[in-house]
């Protein structure tokens, strides 16, 4: 996987260069963007939520739901162990069935990334660390940058930062987007690599799909390799109709400066039948491009376990049980 | 901003389109089980007080699967005597079910809403494979749509007093009604819900090439224990048709269909007593303004022309887009149409089925031809075309002007028509230089011109950044060659009462 930064601070062309010149200039391109007219959009995810995926196409998208997953676990009581028996359950997800895919990513707070780098040692799983006094981000710039460059020097492969939503919902967009800029030369390494970037909106508290297209531009503008909506840490996450915006900005932006982005749903998702729906509106929406691990993820714990049984029903024919599969 | 790279500096102004690349993921069969559609006999009488009955006639129709071409069975082609005998049938009905208190006449009504309820699903697949629809719509729109106009109508059964007609208005006798292909089991809740409600009897002839689910309902009406005589089903062609219209003693003549055959039937029984309500053709704009929501607009126009392959009176037929996004959103609709599945009307993953009779298909073929020979740019996304079945790929037709056949014509099919315009005034001149007036959309964000826009359409609906939305509240019906009456709502009774 590329650690190069494929989407540099500024480097979308396409006539955008300049939109990050001022705080005015930056709101005016942020608000020109096309409304979101909200019951058609949720209209559109609820139909491409009635396909209906079976045989072959499930186990294509199973396999595939499985690979694209960032194994989370992000709470006050992890521990070295409880990230050493995740990380081995991302190595090996379905002990009775070598051939199930590994998952994409560990993601883990800072101070485990080194515990899930050893871990992981010798597999291309990667390892990601939440960061920038994630979950809320109500720390002064400095201290976010610190946990950053912590979380890099510790190995790790992808970062998720939150953005300041008090700065975006106050209007200060030239905050956000300077922040973000901020955060993307913290994760350049020695070697002059970065750290893949993603960018959390916490859409449940954005609120308004205008919003979030305009986070989305605005992220994207700034540097994101990824786009991702929530934290998984209050109370409304990852929706169809908020991923599916998110999904036909990342295309637009494609389109405009040919510079591809990545979008990760997270927290919420819990049932194949879930993924399912979220890997019909990638395909009908994106294509094939978007269709991997490298430019699309599930933030997600249990859900694994739902696929691993849903993957055994497809192999064996009977449906298994939850002691069938492995807690961690 | 900070600081841009070479590589920045390097980036083409120009917009780089990508081409969605598929493949990886596709869908497998999910085919809905023809089987649960029930049992489908290989020939059908009519319904004719309360019996299954032989038709007078000899002479017989076939109905044929438009995916396959396989005939699916064959029914009677009503005469003037089996008319007659329908009418009288329900005229005899009349006298007890109008004197039914309201409350009687709504546990009817909701009896047989719930039996269609339960029965959804194998109403919902024998639609699909009589018309040619896909099963996602007969199963998500027309059976579900249908069942609610008839829990909407029960409701109003004993509350006529307060529908605004004064008290204790009065039902007409017996209603004609004769209904279309297109939604015909829709179409079918559409005129025997309202009549049944207000106290009249029907008989209803639906059309030739989809007589199936209204012979069906006529089996949910025997189940539901409805009174003998107060629904009767006739099939036949257009003579069965006009046999009913002009039938002395029929009260009430309800049709929906094509403007021509509308007009034959409002000049037959002028003169007469007569009530009549006629739902015709139409040639809708749909209209989209720089301002609009695009990708729920394309979504919308997507849905207001390729919806039941454009086989709706109120189709988004007419695209009119403002002239300075004029690009933007044709790229943005040809990569949507890109992603339409076009084939088995029974796979639940497909968004276009089959045209519904070669006729339909042949006049779509003409009109589009025709197009082309005017001067219009046709388009329509790459995809295979079925073998047998009558099919037609969704199209598009740029550069078209208010002078071209495709934009004044209605085609009853995929096709769309796109034209331009730059002030909100022209646009509503275009969207009104019709001799239709059925529906109208307007795709803005800016509210005022929303208000503004509905003033000035002469459009029986205006949808305001959506499109073929339907609802047993709101009253549906035309402005000038679309017809006159209005169904559905409160308004919906009117056309039922003898007021």
């Amino acid at each position: 996987m590329s650690t190069v930064a494929a989407n540099a601070p500024g480097a979308a062309g396409g006539g955008l260069q300049d939109v990050a010149a001022s705080e005015a200039s930056l709101r005016r391109f942020l608000h020109g963007l096309p409304g979101v007219d909200a019951v058609g959009l949720e209209a559109r995810a609820a139909s491409l939520g009635t396909r209906s995926i079976k045989t072959t196409a499930k186990a294509y998208a199973i396999d595939l739901a499985i690979s694209m997953i960032d194994l989370t676990t992000l709470e006050g009581a992890d521990t070295v162990g409880k990230v050493r028996a995740l990380c081995t359950k991302a190595r090996n997800p379905d002990p009775s069935d070598p051939s199930a895919p590994r998952v994409a990513a560990i993601c883990v707070y800072p101070d485990m990334v080194a515990t899930a780098k050893a871990a992981l040692e010798g597999t291309a799983i990667q390892v990601a660390s939440v960061a920038t006094a994630f979950p809320a981000g109500r720390a002064a710039l400095p201290v976010k940058l610190a946990d950053v460059a912590d979380a890099v020097a510790a190995g790790a492969d992808e970062i998720d930062m939150v953005i300041d939503r008090g700065a975006f919902l106050s209007g200060r967009y030239l905050s956000v987007f300077e922040e973000i800029t901020a955060v993307k030369e913290a994760c350049r390494r020695p070697d002059g690599t970065y750290a893949h970037l993603k960018v959390i909106f916490e859409t449940g508290e954005l609120q308004t799909y205008d919003n979030v297209r305009r986070a989305s531009w605005l992220a994207m503008l700034a540097g994101a390799d990824f786009i991702k909506t929530s934290t998984g840490k209050v109370a409304v996450n990852a929706t169809p109709p908020v991923t599916l915006l998110m999904l036909e900005a990342v295309r637009d932006f494609k389109a405009q400066t040919g510079i591809q982005i990545g979008v990760k749903p997270a927290g919420g998702i819990k049932t194949t039948k879930d993924a399912m729906k979220y890997l019909v509106m990638v395909n009908e929406t994106l294509g094939d491009d978007w269709l991997s691990p490298e430019w699309f993820r599930f933030g997600a714990s249990s859900l694994l376990n739902d696929l691993l049984m849903q993957r055994q029903k497809l192999t064996t024919g009977r449906y298994s049980g939850p002691d069938y599969v492995t807690v961690d | 901003m900070a600081k841009t790279n070479k590589k920045a500096e390097e980036q083409p102004v120009q917009p780089v389109q990508p081409v969605r690349k598929t493949g990886l993921f596709e869908y497998a069969p999910a085919p809905e089980s023809p089987a649960a559609a029930g049992d489908i006999a290989t020939s059908y009488g009519h319904f004719i007080g309360g019996e299954f009955v032989d038709s007078s006639g000899s002479e017989a129709l076939k109905t044929v699967n438009p995916a396959t071409e396989q005939v699916l069975a064959e029914f009677a082609q009503g005469t003037e005597q089996d008319v007659d005998r329908a009418v009288a049938a329900a005229r005899k009905a009349f006298t007890d079910w109008s004197a039914l208190p309201g409350s009687e006449r709504a546990k009817y009504l909701f009896r047989i809403a719930r039996i269609m309820q339960e029965r959804s699903r194998e109403l919902a697949v024998l639609e699909s494979i009589d018309n040619g629809k896909p099963i996602r719509e007969s199963r998500d729109f027309d059976v579900p749509t249908a069942i609610s106009y008839f829990f909407y109508y029960a409701g109003w059964a004993d509350k006529l007093d307060y529908a605004g007609y004064g008290a204790n208005p009065r039902p007409l006798g017996v209603a004609g009604q004769v209904i279309p292909w297109n939604f015909p089991l829709m179409m079918l809740a559409w005129k025997i819900a309202p009549a049944l409600a207000t106290g009249n009897t029907v008989v209803l002839k639906p059309a030739e090439t989809t007589p199936l689910t209204a012979l069906r309902f006529a089996e949910i009406c025997r189940q539901a224990g409805l009174p003998k005589g107060v629904v009767n089903i006739v099939t036949g062609d257009g003579r069965t048709g006009a046999a009913l219209t002009a039938h002395p003693d029929v009260n009430k003549v309800a049709f929906t269909g094509s403007t021509p055959v509308g007009r034959s039937i409002a000049k037959q029984i002028a003169g007469t007593r007569k009530k009549l309500s006629l739902e015709l053709g139409g040639k809708a704009a749909n209209i989209v303004f720089d301002d609009a929501p695009i990708d729920q607009a394309v979504e919308g126009i997507v849905n207001g022309i390729f919806f039941n392959q454009g086989h709706v009176c109120c189709a988004g037929s007419r695209l009119l887009v403002q002239e300075s996004i004029q690009d933007e959103l044709l790229d943005a609709l040809k990569r949507r149409m890109g992603t339409l599945r076009l084939g088995d009307p029974l796979d639940k993953n497909t968004d276009i089925g089959a045209i519904n009779s070669a006729a339909q298909l042949a006049r779509i073929t003409e009109l589009t031809a025709i197009g082309e020979a005017e001067g219009a740019e046709r388009w329509a996304p790459e995809c295979e075309l079925p073998g047998a079945g009558y099919w037609f790929r969704p199209t598009l037709f740029t550069g078209v002007s208010q002078a071209h056949r495709i934009a004044r014509d209605e085609v009853f099919g995929p096709v769309l028509s796109v034209l331009t315009f730059r002030t909100p005034t022209e646009a509503v001149e275009k969207a009104n230089n019709t001799p239709f007036g059925l529906s109208a959309g307007v795709w803005t964000e800016k509210g005022s011109r929303i208000l503004w826009m509905a003033n000035q359409l002469k459009a029986g609906v205006v949808w305001a950044n959506t499109f073929n939305k339907f609802d047993p509240t709101s009253p549906f019906g035309g402005y000038k060659e679309s017809g006159y009456g209005r169904e559905g709502g409160r308004h919906g009774l009117e056309a039922y009462l003898d007021v």
